[in-house]
């Protein structure tokens, strides 16, 4: 590779200089405010006027002089051209370029905002700034980006990674995007523990919140109450333990059974995921609640009376076990499928039983998807917010507990920020804790050798009590989601039951006119929306994920171990505290995108991205390294290997992160609630506020069609992505359904 | 420096609203109060003026809490409905600016009083009255008295009955207890919530969520403002409103400019209009059950009748402020919450 490129400039270089130029001499540097869609400015005084002027015409008017120092940074990489690449005047060139325009663009980006200066000894230093300037448009990011890849290529040309300009980029880009979307708003957000209520900063304010008997109480072993992070602690561990046995249940069910309708159970497994918060808590109510059905037919079969059990641990249990299962059941399926049969044949012919080919072979194997399912399960638990709102009853847990922190009677960011610090902390310990587990033993199964055979099936002392669990779980998910889609066709839920559509009337009704179609319904502005949002942040939460996944498994270099817990650390936290960060982050400049669609679509792409990185390691490290050295070998570089050898075969992986994200971004509530606005407005949060208003009946009639719509894309994205093909498995698969 | 700071920022609220104004007029509306309501009131002022209206829907906490984090840069023009306290507490932070109306000579008494209680920063839209609402079939069904006054709910019989929110983290509760101490005196009033607090089986997060548990049969009793009762019986559910015997506090819904606001003419239109009969009888459309602040304007016949509930003076400037709350929050925490139940 380096030999070839020694003669010739990289034409990734000089687009990147093409795109640094035409950032800062032909795009408006300045947001537009009209929205990053809207094109009026080409018509509307550009490129003169001073709202949609590109850098090089400001400064040409004399404007915002400050922006002058990026034309060096920008003259540089042209000397860079006139030495070959294996010069090490060519890194020191680019290098130099790419860090002093980036700096740049980050002090001045940081220390001139709306109101002038941005820090008082600036003002002292330089007396007051009689100007101002907006957040980045589209000529100051792509600037930037121009920057940052000229830096990375100096860097690969310095012989870091082995000169991989790919990896050294994509290392460089996630690095920038984490800390921009992840580390900035949060380390933001998690200064306000030490704020004093005079603006002040002290340690004292920090320790006075942290030992607080509402966190750290004991009183349960007493008979009281316990604190909150004991709560929380508690039911994450439950959660995580339960929905990982039942995800390795269904995983078996669907892969090693013969079990004749597991299509269907596989299927089922899928709606708890796709489900609009509040809806299973609702649901749970009406069955298992004080005047709810089951509770009273047993009261009434036993004579006791009936009791308000399911408030509290019991309930938040229940309804989590049932959301987040999914989440385990997705990350599984692909391990189980990808531990070879050749191993278990092995054990096999080695005279070993079903069960000890099971405990001994397959079992081992698939320890890195039990350990990450139970990450996830943990993790989702901790952050979950819409059911211990709905069933909570006393059992605080940390997540609520911020929430009306913050927008509580109490109004204490500052106690928002400690309570999030003690979550953090919780879900890291939980990650590293992971990480110590699996170690460093190999779990590679699907190599370039000869993979042919079958899944052995479960043994019989497994496959009953296991088949047995899925089919009472997979029950009650029918009779909880029967109940759902009951109570969006009645009056009103359990005081009228006379059956009625007028709920999807009013939400989706339309009109046929002359002119077209009219969305006449109450719900569709949001509708569209959410579709939109979801649509945009699916594939680039994908990517992003697997990129990241792929960085982390298959390159190393210095401080992985800081960028594998950057990635992770967005769904550490509950989404609460990222809204509120993100606003605090994200209103002022130099990245100022609240009120748009932009702002939604990014907090779910940093919000879902670590799955999609967790379902691509733990794929990713069950694929032999030897696969993408024989494709390096054979002259590919490491991006083509990316595209052509390790994505064919992430198929899995691809598609759960897919699916995650979309259907995240059609469910999740609590981040959204803070970044919604008047122009784009989510299903949840409007859902939420049909709850809130007594509107039952439409509110769930929107979250089942909610669920109908989302099935439909589920199987949309399956068949555009195609199952996977590993060995002859699916052969077999086929010919077992033809 | 920070007089010129305040000056340079001022003059270019000013010039960006110079610039603004070539577009077309619109306002940035936040509405705290239900959602066909906000629509109701969005849509109508946009009818009566031809200035775009983009409203946003959430609740008083989340809208306080959002334009607390936009201080800096204010998005929001208008902050409609809500209860009053995160209103006065915003107006005591500088988030929100001053403005007299010239509509002011139509309102009652208590609006007016709880604007000068906030410097003008804020001004009373509705009030609403404390009060408890009971599932009339669970009260039967377990042979329990009919409540109708505050201290019948210490009654023994009603334990694991009474639902209440926290006052930590809802305005309504925090309300609760407010006016507790001022029907009872301090002492009197948080033994009244130490004996309630043996009745309670759950505080809950969000305000109107008792007298919702009730409605839906999940709870006896639930503690709210009175028209959320109201609300629940009209939508069908089997809930009986009471107003308390001894006399009872209420809140202020209010309305504030955020300072800074982007349209601030457009946002002092609508400030006007919003206190005008014909924008206050906007609610007799989509079940509001409060009492209109405009002396003019109607009042639904469902609402609970204002003349017969015996209304304590509510010192808003005292209970309203923030040392006062935390004061109280923290007794209520270390002498209420931690007590065995």
């Amino acid at each position: 590779m380096t030999l070839s490129a020694k003669s010739t400039t990289p034409p990734v270089l000089i687009f990147w200089i093409i795109a640094g130029w035409a950032g800062f001499g032909l795009l408006p540097w300045y947001g537009i405010e009209d929205g990053f869609w809207s094109f009026e400015w080409l018509v509307d005084g550009y490129p003169f006027d001073e709202d949609y002027a590109p850098a090089a015409f400001l400064i040409a008017q004399g404007e915002k002089l400050w922006l002058a120092p990026l034309l060096l940074p920008l003259a540089l990489p042209f000397l860079a051209l006139r030495h070959a690449k294996s010069d090490a005047a060519y890194a020191r060139l680019l290098v130099l370029a790419g860090a002093l325009g980036f700096a740049w663009m980050i002090v001045q980006g940081f220390s001139i905002g709306i109101r002038g200066y941005n820090f008082e000894w600036m003002n002292a230093a330089f007396g007051s700034l009689d100007d101002r300037q907006y957040g980045m448009g589209y000529g100051a990011m792509i600037c930037a980006s121009a920057f940052l890849f000229l830096l990375t290529q100096g860097i690969a040309a310095r012989g870091a990674v082995n000169g991989d300009v790919f990896v050294v980029s994509a290392i460089g880009g996630v690095i920038v995007i984490v800390t921009a979307f992840v580390f900035f708003p949060i380390a933001k957000m998690l200064f306000a523990a030490f704020i004093t209520d005079e603006g002040t900063y002290s340690i004292l304010v920090f320790f006075d919140k942290f030992f607080d008997d509402r966190i750290w109480g004991l009183g349960c072993l007493a008979g009281a109450r316990c604190g909150a992070a004991w709560n929380s602690l508690f039911l994450a561990v439950l959660v995580g333990l339960i929905t990982t046995l039942l995800g390795l249940a269904f995983a078996l069910v669907v892969t090693r059974s013969g079990f004749r309708y597991k299509r269907l159970i596989r299927a089922m497994t899928v709606l708890p995921i796709i489900t609009p918060p509040f809806v299973i808590g609702l649901a749970l109510i009406l069955l298992f609640g004080l005047s709810g059905t089951v509770t009273v037919f047993i009261a009434e079969l036993f004579g006791v009376q009936p009791t308000r059990w399911l408030y509290g641990l019991p309930g938040v249990l229940i309804a989590q076990t049932l959301a987040f299962t999914p989440i385990a059941f997705l990350v599984l399926i692909g391990v189980v499928e990808g531990v070879s049969p050749s191993m278990e044949e092995a054990a096999q012919t080695l005279r070993a039983s079903r069960w000890q080919t099971f405990k001994t072979v397959s079992l081992p194997l698939m320890r890195p998807g039990l350990a990450n399912a139970f990450l996830l399960g943990f993790i989702e638990s901790m952050a979950d917010f819409g059911n211990p709102l709905v069933l909570g009853g006393n059992f605080d847990v940390l997540s609520t507990e911020i929430f009306f922190a913050i927008v509580g009677a109490q109004y204490d960011q500052g106690r928002a920020a400690v309570l999030a610090m003690v979550l953090l902390f919780f879900t890291l310990s939980a990650f590293y804790a992971q990480r110590a587990w699996l170690g460093k033993k190999s779990y590679t199964t699907v190599s370039g050798k000869g993979d042919a055979g079958v899944h052995p099936l479960m043994p019989k002392g497994l496959a009953v009590p296991v088949l047995s669990i899925a089919l009472i779980w997979a029950f009650f998910t029918a009779v909880v989601y029967a109940m759902i889609i009951y109570g969006s066709i009645v009056e009103l839920w359990g005081v009228n039951n006379s059956l009625t559509f007028k709920h999807y009337v009013t939400a989706f009704s339309v009109r046929f006119e002359a002119e077209g179609i009219r969305w006449t319904g109450a719900a569709w502005d949001s509708f569209w929306t959410t579709i939109t949002i979801a649509a945009i942040a699916a594939p680039l939460t994908a990517a992003v994920g697997l990129v990241t996944a792929y960085l982390l498994t298959r390159q190393s270099f210095a401080g992985k171990n800081a960028f594998e817990f950057g990635t992770m650390l967005s769904f550490a936290i509950p989404g609460t505290v990222i809204g509120v960060s993100y606003i605090l982050a994200f209103n002022v400049p130099p990245i100022e995108i609240t009120g748009t669609g932009i702002i939604l679509v990014v907090s779910f792409i940093f919000r879902n991205m670590p799955v999609g990185v967790r379902a691509g390691i733990a794929s990713m490290s069950q694929i032999d390294k030897s696969l993408d050295e024989s494709s390096l070998t054979l002259g590919a570089n490491s991006w083509q290997t990316f595209r052509r050898v390790i994505l064919p075969l992430l198929r899995p992986a691809i598609l759960a992160a897919l699916v995650y994200s979309f259907v995240r971004a059609m469910t999740a509530i609590s981040a959204v609630i803070f970044l919604v606005s008047a122009e784009y407005d989510m299903a949840t949060s409007y859902i939420i506020g049909r709850v809130e208003n007594n509107d039952y009946g439409l509110a769930i009639a929107y979250s089942t069609t909610l669920i109908f719509v989302m099935l439909a894309a589920v199987g949309l994205l399956q068949l555009l992505v195609g199952r996977v093909q590993i060995g002859r498995r699916k052969h077999i698969e086929m010919k077992e359904a033809s | 420096m920070k007089r010129t700071a305040t000056a340079l920022a001022g003059s270019l609220v000013a010039l960006a609203a110079s610039v603004s104004m070539a577009q077309a007029d619109k306002l940035t509306l936040y509405c705290s109060a239900q959602e066909d309501w906000c629509q109701l009131m969005a849509r109508s002022f946009e009818d009566a003026t031809g200035i775009d209206v983009n409203m946003t829907r959430k609740s008083s906490g989340e809208t306080f809490a959002q334009i607390r984090a936009e201080s800096s840069n204010p998005k929001g023009d208008v902050w409609w409905g809500g209860t009053g306290d995160p209103h006065l507490q915003a107006a005591e932070e500088g988030l929100t600016a001053e403005y007299v109306s010239p509509m002011r000579d139509q309102l009652h008494d208590w609006a007016i009083s709880q604007a000068e209680s906030a410097g003008n920063r804020t001004i009373g839209i509705y009030s609403g009255a404390l009060g408890y609402g009971y599932n009339s079939d669970l009260l039967a069904a377990n042979n329990l008295p009919e409540p109708a006054c505050w201290k019948d709910l210490l009654k023994p019989e009603y334990k694991g009955h009474v639902q209440m929110a926290n006052p930590n983290s809802s305005g309504t509760a925090y309300t609760t207890l407010a006016s507790m101490v001022q029907i009872f005196g301090e002492d009197e009033g948080f033994d009244f919530m130490k004996g309630l607090h043996a009745n309670i089986n759950q505080y809950t997060k969000s305000g109107s969520a008792p007298i919702k548990a009730a409605g839906r049969g999940e709870n006896t009793v639930g503690i709210v403002f009175m028209h959320d009762a109201v609300k629940q019986a009209v939508s069908g559910f089997p809930v009986k409103v009471v107003a308390p015997c001894e006399g009872t506090g209420y809140e202020i819904g209010s309305m504030s400019i955020i300072d800074g606001a982007r349209n601030m003419d457009e946002a002092k239109k609508f400030y006007d209009w919003a206190l005008s009969t014909d924008a206050q009888n906007l609610a007799l459309e989509v079940n509001a059950f409060q009492v209109p602040s405009n002396k003019g304007a109607e009042t639904s016949e469902s609402a609970p009748d204002m003349s017969q509930i015996k209304l304590i003076d509510y010192d808003f400037k005292k209970y309203g402020s923030s040392d006062e709350r935390k004061r109280l929050l923290q007794k209520w925490d270390e002498e209420v919450s931690t007590l065995p139940q």
